[in-house]
Order: C-alpha cells, then sequence, then structure tokens
C-alpha cells in the first residue's frame, strides 16, 4: 500500500518534527505559513536570521518571534520552554549538532503536553529517534520547456522534492512538490519519486 | 505661629557608616582619589589625635600615624545613608529637608511639644543617635540660617527675639558664606557676625557680591528660606518574615503567593505594573538566595506572575529552612486600567507569558521581531527590535522575490555579465539550468555602507542542476561575481 502525500501532510500537530538538506528552511517556512497563531523561531545567535522579505510569501514575517541562544543547549531548553507553554502555534527550531534521544524525547513529550507541533531544522542525519517524521528536502530540477515546465500554466516555476526519511507510523516516500501563493498551500506535482 | 527648625550635623558621617558596618579598634581614615593622589576623605577623632586632617594626602598622613587604617570613601553610600535618616527623622517632624553632603533640616514647628519641649526632643535626637553610633552636632533657632550657625559653631537652642545674640559672637563663615569672601571680610577687621550687622548695609553691598547680606538676611530671618522636603519614594517591597522555617516547594509558593497577592494590589491602587520582580529568601543561616524575574510587559496580575516564578523558586536551595522572604518590584512603569477585549485576552497574555519565560533563560533582549524599514538594499529592508517593547507589523510590505537566507557576500569565479555557467561554492561544483535577471540595485549614496563600495549591482535568482537556487550579483563597475542568498 502506497502511503499517500496527505496522510502525511500537514504535519501531524502537537508532535515534533525533523527537517534537513538544503531545501529545509522552505519546508520550515511553509510550516510556519500553514501555522496558526505566533510562531516562534528559534536559533543560535551566530547564525543570520531568516529574512523576512524572502519569507513573506510563505508566511507573514510579523507573526515571528525570534529567539537567538548564545548555544544548542539553550536552544533546545528554549524550543522546550516554548512547546510546553502551548502559547505559540509552531516551534522552529534551528539545531547545529546531534539531538540525543533524551533531548528528542523531551521535545517530543513538550509538544504533546503544550500542543504544539515542533519543526526542527538539523543536518544530515543528526536526528533523533524520538522524532514523528523526518523529512529530507532539496530544490527539484524540472526540465526546461518539458510537459511539466511550470512557467507554461502560468506557476511558480519552483519546485522541491520532500523525501519522508523516517515515519513513526507508516511507511516511506518521496514527493515533488510546489507552493501555491494563491491558495497557501502546498501542491503535489508528482507522486513517488516522480 | 513662630518657626522653629533643628539644624542636624553629622561631622563624621562617612567615617562612622563605614565604622558601624566594620568597627575597627585603631586610628581609621576614609581615602578617596583626588587631585591626582589619595586623600583622607573623613576620619575619626583618634586619627585626628595624631594631626591628621582632612584633605591631606594618604602618603603624609601613613607618615605621622603609621597604624593608620583605611578604606575607600563611597560619596555616593553616605548620600544614600543620609537619606535614610533623612527618613528617620520624620519621627520627628513630617517636614525634613536634606543639608548638603552631612546635614538635616528638621522644621519643627509646632511638633516639639509631642516629644516634651524643645530640650527634651534634642536630647532625644542626641541619645538616639549615640546609640546608633554617629556624632550629631544641633541647633535650634527660628531660621535654619541661625540654626545651621548654631550646629556648626555652637550648639544650643537660640529662643525667639535672641537670635542675634546667640549668633552674633560666631565667625564669619557661620554665615554659610564662602572662603574668600570670609578672607576678604577678615582683612577689614570683621570677624563676627555682629560686626558685619553693625556696619552699614549700602557700603556691603557695594562691596562684596550680593551673597553676604543675602546669607546674613536669612540667618536673621528678614529673608524667607525654605526647607525643601524629601519626595515620599514609592516602593513596591512586601516581606513576610515566618515563626518556623519553611523548605518544601508548596509552602514556599504558597508564602509567595500571599506576597505576589499583596504587592499587586499595591500596584493596583498605584496603577502600575511590575517589569522586574526580584524574591529574595533569608535563610536560617542568614544566607540570602534570590530569584529575578524580567516581565516582557508591565503586568500585576498576582497568578501570573506567581506562575512565571515557579522555575527560578524551584531551583532554590533552601538548606536548613526559610525564615523570611521578601518580594520587591524592581522596575515599575504605569500601567493603566484597560478595558477588556473579547478578541485578544487569553491567547495574547500567554504569548507574553512565553517572552517571559524564554526571556529568563535567554535574555529578553534576545527575543526579537521583525520591522520592515523603508530601504531598497535588501539587507538593510528590516530591522529586529525586542519583542518585549514592540507589537507586531499588521502587514507586511510586498517586494521582490528575496531569498529567504541572507549572507555576506561570498566571492565566485565568473566572468562577464551574465551569471557563469558552472562555478564552485562552499566546496560544491555548481552548474546552472536556468538564470533570471538581472534585477539592478544601486547603491545608497546618502549612506556610508562599507559592502556596497564596489557600486551598482545586478542581481540574478539561478537554479542549478544540484538542487540550490541561489541570488548572485555581479558588480559591473569592479567586475565580480558574489553569492549573497539563497532561496532553499
Amino acid at each position: 500500500m502506497s502511503l499517500t502525500f496527505s496522510s502525511v501532510y500537514p504535519l501531524k500537530p502537537a508532535r515534533a518534527h525533523e527537517v534537513c538538506g538544503d531545501g529545509a528552511l522552505v519546508f520550515a517556512a511553509i510550516a510556519a505559513g500553514t501555522a496558526r497563531g505566533a510562531v516562534v523561531w528559534i536559533s543560535e545567535s551566530w547564525r543570520p536570521t531568516v529574512n523576512p522579505e524572502g519569507l513573506a510569501p510563505y508566511c507573514d514575517p510579523g507573526r515571528l518571534l525570534l529567539t537567538r541562544a548564545d548555544s544548542q543547549l539553550n536552544v533546545l531548553a528554549s524550543a522546550e520552554t516554548a512547546l510546553r507553554s502551548g502559547a505559540a502555534g509552531l516551534v522552529v527550531a534551528e539545531v547545529s549538532g546531534t539531538i540525543g534521544l533524551t533531548e528528542g524525547r523531551r521535545l517530543q513529550l513538550a509538544a504533546e503536553a503544550g500542543g504544539t507541533t515542533a519543526v526542527l531544522l538539523i543536518p544530515e542525519g543528526a536526528g533523533s529517534n524520538a522524532a514523528e517524521t523526518r523529512w529530507r528536502c532539496a530544490g527539484a530540477t524540472a526540465p526546461a520547456g518539458g510537459p511539466h515546465d511550470p512557467r507554461q500554466n502560468g506557476h511558480d516555476s519552483t519546485r522541491w522534492r520532500w523525501s519522508l526519511i523516517k515515519n513513526k507510523i507508516g511507511t516511506l516516500s518521496e514527493w515533488v512538490v510546489r507552493w501555491d501563493a494563491a491558495s497557501h498551500r502546498v501542491i503535489v506535482v508528482s507522486e513517488a519519486g516522480g | 505661629m513662630q518657626r522653629r527648625i533643628v539644624s542636624l550635623w553629622f561631622p563624621r558621617l562617612a567615617a562612622e557608616r563605614s565604622l558601624r558596618a566594620r568597627p575597627v579598634d585603631a586610628p581609621f581614615a576614609l581615602s578617596l582619589f583626588d587631585r591626582n593622589s589619595e586623600r583622607l576623605y573623613d576620619l575619626c577623632p583618634r586619627a585626628e589625635g595624631f594631626g591628621l586632617n582632612r584633605g591631606m594626602t594618604l602618603v603624609h598622613a601613613r607618615s605621622f600615624c603609621p597604624g593608620l587604617l583605611t578604606r575607600p570613601a563611597d560619596p555616593a553610600a553616605d548620600q544614600r545613608f543620609l537619606k535614610l535618616l533623612a527618613r528617620w527623622a520624620t519621627r520627628y517632624c513630617p517636614w525634613v529637608g536634606i543639608d548638603g553632603r552631612d546635614g538635616l533640616f528638621l522644621d519643627i514647628t509646632g511638633s516639639a511639644h509631642l516629644m516634651g519641649g524643645e530640650e527634651p526632643l534634642l536630647d532625644d535626637i542626641r541619645a538616639r543617635l549615640a546609640r546608633a553610633g554617629l556624632t550629631a552636632r544641633l541647633g535650634l533657632a527660628g531660621t535654619p540660617g541661625t540654626a545651621w550657625a548654631l550646629s556648626h559653631f555652637a550648639e544650643g537652642i537660640a529662643v525667639p527675639g535672641e537670635t542675634l545674640t546667640r549668633i552674633g559672637a560666631l565667625p564669619l563663615s557661620a554665615l554659610r558664606l564662602a572662603d574668600q569672601t570670609c578672607t576678604a571680610l577678615e582683612r577689614l577687621g570683621i570677624a563676627t557676625v555682629s560686626q558685619l550687622h553693625n556696619l552699614p548695609r549700602a557700603t556691603i553691598a557695594r562691596r562684596f557680591d550680593r551673597d553676604v547680606l543675602f546669607r546674613l538676611d536669612q540667618a536673621l530671618g528678614d529673608l524667607p528660606e525654605q526647607i525643601s522636603p524629601l519626595g515620599e519614594e514609592q516602593a513596591f517591597a512586601v516581606r513576610i518574615t515566618l515563626p518556623d522555617p519553611i523548605g518544601l516547594l508548596d509552602d514556599v509558593m504558597a508564602a509567595a503567593r500571599r506576597l505576589t497577592e499583596h504587592l499587586c494590589r499595591r500596584l493596583d491602587t498605584a496603577q502600575k505594573g511590575a517589569r522586574a520582580l526580584k524574591l529574595t529568601f533569608r535563610r536560617v543561616d542568614q544566607e540570602n538566595q534570590a530569584v529575578e524575574l524580567k516581565l516582557a510587559r508591565p503586568m500585576r496580575d498576582g497568578e501570573r506572575i506567581l506562575a512565571l516564578f515557579e522555575r527560578g523558586v524551584s531551583a532554590v536551595d533552601a538548606g536548613y529552612g526559610i525564615d523570611m522572604i521578601r518580594l520587591e518590584a524592581v522596575e515599575v512603569e504605569p500601567l493603566g486600567l484597560r478595558q477588556l477585549d473579547r478578541s485578544e485576552g487569553l491567547e495574547k497574555d500567554s504569548l507574553d507569558d512565553l517572552i517571559t519565560q524564554l526571556g529568563n533563560r535567554v535574555g529578553l533582549e534576545n527575543i526579537l521581531r521583525f520591522q520592515p524599514v523603508d530601504s531598497h538594499i535588501p539587507e538593510r529592508s528590516f530591522k529586529l527590535v525586542p519583542a518585549a517593547c514592540s507589537r507586531p507589523v499588521p502587514a507586511w510590505p510586498a517586494h521582490r522575490p528575496r531569498p529567504l537566507r541572507l549572507f555576506a557576500p561570498e566571492p565566485i569565479t565568473g566572468t562577464g555579465f551574465e551569471p557563469p555557467q558552472r562555478f564552485r561554492w562552499r566546496g560544491r561544483a555548481l552548474s546552472v539550468i536556468e538564470a533570471e535577471g538581472p534585477e539592478r540595485i544601486t547603491p545608497a549614496w546618502w549612506e556610508e555602507d562599507a559592502s556596497w563600495v564596489k557600486g551598482l549591482r545586478d542581481y540574478w535568482r539561478i537554479a542549478t542542476h544540484q538542487g540550490q537556487r541561489l541570488w548572485l550579483f555581479h558588480t559591473p563597475q569592479h567586475p565580480a561575481w558574489f553569492v549573497q542568498g539563497e532561496f532553499g
């Protein structure tokens, strides 16, 4: 039985999800845009912030509450606090090292307690086993002028390949998706590695 | 009613304040760095016995008195101490003013009988200050000027009508005149107040500045002199002392709850909100432990404040038990009454609480919000402001497509006006599929910006076979290619 995109996306609420790859930032931006309420975006202070002008097509930058922590420990601790309080609609944490099983499990429990979804941006291969799902995102290339050339239909040309590489409750798969600004949602262009 | 003023002079305020805290059994002095060397600021009578005086350099003083013990002076703390004394002095009368560095004026008009008369009043002041280890000189008269002269030169009481006879024999400096003026008058053979008073006024006014007659008239009551009392400081602090020490978290929180309720009632009447709070626990071994709380918004909601304190309180080490708890609003801000609104309400409050919680971990200045800036330069089109003192921007202005992540320009190899077909960036070889551009951005000539010295930039959006989508620019005036952003 093949896995349908709609069964795993939008992300399961009140759980921690992990994203890696070049397109992880877009994944987080889209998740922020489709979440309700305020978005708490936690990162280490040496990292450049997300650019609000680039974020604007996906998510209103005014909803963001940036938290700049001095270490990964404080990033994770702040994420736990924010998740547990339940005041935000989504918590995005940019993590630079590996997440241990204890930390991952704590975040998962905090997300469940506060009813808040978490998106953790992790380096390749640094996730914890406690995450609900893990995604690898990258830009997808469409052959120019081919039948799928989006510009022929007047759409934004950008597509991403979103691969589900960990799933606690089902099988794995991958999709090529694009962002539809007008309907403000993710549209699947082709299924299963198409 | 005849005005009656007490002048209270503490000739050794600084030294005695320091000795009260830590007594020593030796000649003692305070030193302060002044005019390029350490000098004596204040000293005890024993040190004076060695021939030391104020203003002498410390090295000089040591040569007179090798056993001299010194501590650094702290004039600001002395001033605070004087304020405390002024507050204490309100037990005698409601109208107390500070006089310079080391004196007080008490307007006891109509309140002397409460202490049994003027003489018993002065005795009471003297006795209480002596018990506190402070030397005080007292003068009581109908005007502040005369009272000051008496306290500094001849302690005692000047009954009404006797002012001139009491201060007549005193030297001119009793009139609070500058040293230079006194010297000039003394050269003319005028050494006492009564001699000055007997001179024709016109000649004095012509030869000396108006200060001389002004001070004389003030002392004799011909010119009024005000005493400005201290404003009453509103202190938002409450404390609870416990008969038996407590140590369980629930007990401590219950005590803290009573304190917050009390404090919030007080803030409520003053229409103020706390911005920073401090909860201090004194343990039975006299150790103090403090929990500080900085709030994202001024507030006076007891339940919410208590919930925010919980994390800090649970980290307190109660030791053998806590027997005193004090809660102080360190910073308060005006917070008026507010119309309740159905649409905002709980959700906003909980977000403010979250900002406070995060702020107590990483610092309130690290919780930020984006705000748009009207600039066409990409890296200047927004600014970060602390979330605790800003409101979200309702509508973000729409712009051209911009990358999700901007960074400092990173040079790549490339020539010509079109983006290079292949290049290396961050250790990866990339080949371009499509490029969109250019979008020309000119530097803002009215602003100095080191990163824009290369002039115009032609921006290109490119997509690569490897999946990256980057934001490149070319500087036609100094040909070179750079990567400045990632679309993700």
